[in-house]
């Protein structure tokens, strides 16, 4: 039979441990920036995380671009030859890219094929005693392990977003001019004269760039804190994709409705 | 009883949680001889080593080593000792991503500012003296066990540490690798005068190399000697541990009520 004073405890329980890991991340970030100093003095480190994650990470990023962008441009041309405005092509297929679609998809994508492999590296570093081994070897493993990987990440995400935005829109073209026959002209002097540098363009790269913080910290502190097992580094693996996912959206919609509120 | 003394363990306690894994160990660790803490699975050896290398905190009592304390030294200060420390863990645990040369490397590279040319013969020799020159340019996966506990002891040796810990260094090995091991043991801590602290259960093995014994069961030192005292000793427990006996102070089944108790339970609730 269910008892009231059970369920509650668990509740708390569960409420508690919820809060402390919050907290612990909050310190492990911290932590991160603290030790930071080695990722940059010594750059090769934090270069090789940028082509474990960014460059390994283009084949699917720039292919899925591609077939958003066609997929843009099919629907879009659908719904503005209904208005007889079909040179706007350009534009609905450049402001979707840049403002939502390139960075909220870069980054899911991001999140599953690198965030994933960074915390079953971390996971499994920590499951096979290393991340101990090299603390024993007056190593800080969170400078030398923990910060080039994040640092990696971070700064791949825009560059990742930008390459999806681009692809994009060359998805867009191709469907658009080349196969349907919307006017070139049209829709390349729309698209200029609409996207704005700073309120698209630039928006878009500040999105990547959180939503890159908050990946490459999920998947380092998952890493890190998975239990040292076959079945705990598992479980991480899918924590990070799903809290990823969960959180790229959230922030999605905190930092639209800062961003775009009141502009036309 | 022995004159210079490198790790002075006083009245350790350590608890993990509320369940107590530590109770008062003793234990001195004279400088320059190989020394080996035994004791069945569970009996609280890598705890105690994790405590000497400052991994854990223990609830009570004091690790000395040389003039430090370790349990009171801040993050900084313990990683300045440690530098002056090597440690072999159970399985190697060489870095996955990096070569055998890459591995052994590592310190050296972290913690000097010697030149690439000079970090080479340092890791060569080091390769050499366990025998594994020639498998400098092989990745760890493409090593035997054996292998990567050689590479590992290499690694653990590369800036000739005063204090050698190995946890469990026979695990795993088959007789002829193990054998090797050990003899490498005692030749790089005579080679280096440093230091070994050996956590192991691999009796026959430990007396022929160590200089001294100290036998640990649920958290306290039960024995202690040398080779050829433990070998004349006749503690129950020491027999037992000799002489590899199912029975005796250490009990082969896990503490459980009676079996007729049991099946009477079974019985009852069918």
């Amino acid at each position: 039979m269910l008892n009231p004073v059970n369920w509650a405890k668990k509740i708390g329980h569960a409420t508690v441990d919820r809060i402390w890991r919050l907290g612990f991340a909050a310190r492990f970030f911290f932590a991160i920036l603290i030790y930071s100093g080695t990722s940059f003095r010594r750059l090769h480190l934090t270069i090789r995380e940028i082509f474990f994650s960014g460059v390994l990470s283009l084949l699917i990023i720039l292919v899925s671009g591609l077939f958003v962008g066609l997929v843009l441009g099919l629907q879009g041309y659908e719904t503005l030859q209904r208005y007889g405005s079909t040179e706007a092509l350009g534009t609905l297929v450049a402001l979707s890219l840049t403002r939502e679609l390139g960075p909220v998809l870069a980054a899911l994508l991001f999140a599953s094929r690198a965030g994933s492999s960074v915390t079953a590296e971390i996971g499994l570093m920590k499951a096979t005693e290393q991340i101990k081994a090299m603390d024993m070897m007056a190593v800080n493993p969170i400078a030398r392990v923990v910060a080039p990987r994040f640092w990696g990440g971070v700064i791949a995400m825009p560059f990742l977003a930008a390459m999806f935005s681009a692809m994009g829109i060359f998805g867009g073209w191709l469907i658009g001019v080349v196969f349907i026959g919307v006017d070139d002209g049209a829709f390349w002097s729309q698209m200029q004269a609409s996207v704005d540098f700073r309120y698209d363009i630039w928006n878009g790269v500040i999105k990547s760039f959180v939503f890159g913080v908050a990946v490459s910290l999920i998947a380092v502190f998952e890493g890190y804190d998975s239990a040292p097992t076959a079945e705990g580094v598992s479980r991480a693996i899918t924590r990070t994709v799903v809290t990823s996912a969960l959180t790229i959206l959230a922030l999605d919609f905190v930092l639209t409705s800062f961003m775009f509120r009141g502009t036309s | 009883m022995f004159d210079d003394v490198l790790v002075d363990i006083r009245d350790l306690h350590f608890k993990f949680d509320e369940r107590p894994v530590l109770e008062g160990i003793n234990m001195k660790i004279p400088r320059g001889k190989v020394v080996a803490i035994m004791g069945g699975s569970g009996c609280g050896k890598t705890t105690l080593l994790r405590c000497i290398g400052g991994q854990l905190r223990p609830t009570a009592g004091s690790v000395r080593l040389e003039h430090h304390q370790v349990c009171k030294m801040s993050h900084d200060e313990l990683y300045r000792l440690r530098r002056k420390m090597g440690m072999l863990f159970q399985f190697g645990a060489l870095f996955t991503d990096m070569s055998v040369f890459d591995n052994v490397a590592f310190p050296i590279r972290e913690h000097t500012d010697m030149s690439e040319a000079m970090i080479r013969d340092l890791v060569l020799m080091k390769l050499e003296a366990v025998g594994l020159r020639g498998a400098s340019a092989l990745m760890p996966g493409e090593l035997s066990g054996g292998m990567a506990r050689r590479v590992a002891l290499a690694r653990a040796v590369a800036l000739d540490p005063m204090l050698v810990m190995y946890d469990e260094p026979f695990t795993g090995l088959d007789p002829i690798a193990l054998g090797v091991i050990g003899q490498l043991i005692r030749k790089l801590n005579d080679a280096l005068g440093a230091t070994s602290i050996m956590v192991t259960h691999d009796i026959q093995e430990s007396l022929l190399i160590v200089d001294y014994i100290y036998f640990v069961s649920q958290g306290k030192i039960v024995a202690e000697g040398t080779p050829d005292e433990i070998r004349a000793s006749n503690d129950p427990f020491v027999h037992q541990f000799v002489h590899a006996a199912p029975d005796g102070p250490v009990h082969f089944d896990y503490p459980a009520p009676s079996v007729q108790q049991d099946f009477m339970r079974e019985a009852a609730r069918a």
